[in-house]
């Protein structure tokens, strides 16, 4: 589904990723893992496509299509969805109509015609169910005092209605206590499937414990410099990141 | 000859030919002394530091319409509320449309300055509001010597006014350039309440100068709205003068939507002559090209417990340029006086700018008074993280102007106006939102 080659990328001249080699297929869970500055957040928005990075070399393969050159949007279209770390308050604009806009130039994008108000609201009250989201949450501005935890929760709740082939979820896990984040982790559980993907980046452990990775990747440096399975997870919340730093160093 | 020279030539000509023996024969043979002393306004005086007219002074302006012109409702049914029942007062080329207009004498009055002015029935309030509520500065002096027509609207005590009013100035480019004069009086009695909505349209591309004054009293507990809309094309200059007198326990509100025109200059001028009055000023301007609005807003507080709410936000791209300056003055007398204004802009070009400029003068020492400005371009990272969910660049642009616009827009009392101004403001942006806001 998602195939990078040798992806170097730098923002303002400063070089951050320097040959990611990275593989998903559909059905799988890939969790990207590494110490703070490593590249994590770069590669999730170099990804989903921002702007200010350039990819210097490398590419990117999407469904078998080279998206470098796509616009932000163009990639939501083909089913690439970033879940942020953290998410933009947009006063004025309320979370449904905000869905409703989404959705509705996704389907546009694809020549569909928009989708009946009925269904719509259909699909927003299944979700936000999903997602044990109150209504009253729902016509509230966009993340606007939004507490961290629901400003999470309402990025997985984009992510349900998008449907995406590809969810990359940026530390989702950050700012979330327990009871949050097994909610969380139980929505992205739930819109898993063998047709899509979920790449998980994260500092730690705890969130792999709901939603399991059959791959442990670790960035250091712009690099992935070692790929596992899930018991790599432990492996690193118990020993932390020095031991990698040093063979990487040595 | 120079449009000064003209314009006082004219009205000498015809001075002793119209109504010689009213109130207003007078109030006119002042104005025209006041303009002729004081002439065009020019960028030396403070208040038209950023503002040139020089530009649009230098036509040839008919100054009297000549020829009566029709219009079909179907060619212009655009520019109307139409999806809603309203009274209707109409002018083409400065002439009433009986046509095109629908107004009345049952319990309201809703008709013509003209009738106003010329029937004794009116005389009375003639004699007690007509340019009792204008300043006599230059351009209102203008108008009041050459006002012959515009709305008259006058709702008496404890009247809700079920239906809004639209007033529409239509131009129609028979004339080489044209320069209109409407003046608008509107006396709204005790406990009465009125919706109002103005617009003028120039449907050529000749060139239009209006040069309106409207004259609003909102008397003790009644509630004015009233909503200006400015989408011109770019040959139209409109110099709006609106002077509001409100009484005790009464509320006002002005919402300007500034879409357009070559030059729009707004003076929006409240005076606050009795206690627990609720003064409203909103606007939204959105241009672009090389078009120039202008808002200079006066709030005068001279009573104590009152208040005034301003609120206006500017999207300016190309070379557009944009001028806010709001004064407030409260008097000595007016304490716990609530002053608040916000003027919020947006840059989407580079070679855009936006003069702004708040202008407090307290002299009570027990009072509240805010002011803000901010100039900024569009977050970055909003518009990422709306591209970022499939919304297209140009239509995730659109969405954060009308997230900034949206606390104009909420307080828009006719939910269809709302949605009108809501399609004006897509069509312009080139989006089509599907959703009300």
């Amino acid at each position: 589904m998602l195939k990078i080659n040798n992806l170097h990328a730098s923002v303002e001249g400063k070089s951050i990723l320097k040959g990611i080699n990275l593989e998903v297929k559909a059905g799988e869970v890939h969790a990207i893992m590494g110490p703070n500055g490593s590249g994590k957040s770069t590669l999730a928005s170099v990804v989903a496509g921002k702007e200010e990075y350039e990819v210097t070399d490398g590419n990117m393969v999407f469904d078998g299509e080279d998206i470098e050159e796509l616009a932000a949007e163009e990639r939501a279209h083909k089913g690439v969805f970033l879940s942020f770390q953290y998410p933009v308050e947009i006063p004025g604009v309320s979370v449904t109509n905000f869905m409703k806009t989404a959705i509705n130039e996704t389907r546009k994008a694809k020549g569909l015609e928009d989708m009946p108000a009925k269904d719509m609201l259909k699909m927003i009250r299944e979700k936000s169910e999903l997602l044990e989201i109150d209504r009253k949450f729902l016509s509230r501005s966009l993340n606007e005092g939004f507490s961290g935890g629901e400003k999470k929760r309402n990025e997985i709740f984009q992510m349900a209605m998008l449907e995406p082939k590809l969810a990359i979820l940026d530390e989702t896990d950050s700012g979330l206590d327990i009871d949050a984040l097994r909610i969380v982790a139980n929505g992205v559980n739930k819109l898993k499937s063998k047709d899509n993907a979920v790449i998980v980046i994260t500092h730690y452990q705890r969130l792999l414990d709901y939603i399991v990775p059959d791959f442990v990747h670790v960035l250091y440096n712009g690099r992935i410099v070692k790929s596992g399975g899930k018991e790599l997870a432990h492996e690193l919340e118990e020993k932390g990141y020095d031991w990698i730093k040093e063979e990487v160093n040595a | 000859m120079d449009l000064k020279e003209k314009l006082v030539s004219s009205f000498l000509a015809l001075e002793n030919t119209v109504d010689v023996d009213s109130y207003v024969h007078d109030v006119r043979s002042e104005a025209i002394k006041t303009f002729e002393e004081k002439g065009f306004p020019s960028k030396k005086e403070e208040d038209w530091k950023y503002t040139s007219l020089n530009s649009i002074l230098k036509e040839d302006y008919s100054v009297f319409p000549k020829q009566e012109n029709a219009l079909e409702f179907k060619d212009v049914k655009k520019y109307f509320i139409h999806d809603i029942d309203s009274y209707k007062i109409i002018f083409i080329d400065g002439k009433y449309s009986s046509h095109l207009s629908q107004t009345t004498h049952d319990g309201i009055d809703v008709c013509l300055m003209s009738a106003a002015l010329n029937k004794p029935k009116y005389q009375l309030i003639i004699e007690n509001y007509f340019n009792k509520a204008a300043e006599k500065d230059s351009l209102s002096s203008l108008n009041t010597a050459f006002s012959s027509e515009g709305a008259y609207i006058h709702i008496p005590k404890n009247k809700v006014v079920e239906k809004p009013i639209q007033i529409l100035h239509f131009s129609t480019g028979n004339e080489a350039a044209t320069m209109l004069q409407p003046r608008n009086l509107i006396v709204v009695d005790e406990n009465s309440h009125v919706q109002i909505i103005e617009r003028h349209h120039s449907l050529t591309n000749n060139p239009v100068l209006t040069n309106s004054v409207t004259e609003i009293f909102c008397n003790k507990r009644a509630i004015v709205d009233y909503y200006k809309i400015q989408n011109d094309n770019k040959y139209a200059s409109l110099i709006d003068n609106t002077f509001i007198k409100q009484k005790r326990e009464s509320h006002a509100s002005v919402h300007t939507f500034a879409f357009g025109g070559k030059l729009t200059r707004n003076n929006l001028n409240f005076y606050q002559e009795g206690e627990r009055i609720d003064s409203t000023l909103k606007g939204v301007t959105i241009i672009g090209d090389k078009q120039h609005v202008d808002h200079n807003t006066l709030v005068h507080h001279i009573e104590p417990n009152c208040e005034s709410h301003q609120d206006y936000k500017g999207i300016f791209d190309d070379n557009s340029t944009g001028v806010f300056n709001g004064k407030v003055v409260v008097n000595k007398e007016a304490q716990k006086t609530n002053a608040f204004q916000a003027n919020n802009n947006i840059l989407i070009s580079d070679k855009a700018s936006i003069n702004t400029k708040p202008q407090l003068e307290i002299f009570a020492d027990d009072v509240k008074c805010s002011h803000g400005c901010t100039i900024g371009q569009l977050d970055e990272s909003a518009m990422f993280y709306m591209r970022s969910r499939g919304i297209p660049e140009k239509e995730a642009k659109a969405l954060l102007m009308f997230a900034f616009s949206n606390n104009v827009l909420s307080s828009v009392k006719i939910p269809e106006l709302k949605q009108r101004i809501t399609k004006i403001i897509a069509n312009k942006l080139g989006v089509n939102i599907g959703f009300d806001l």
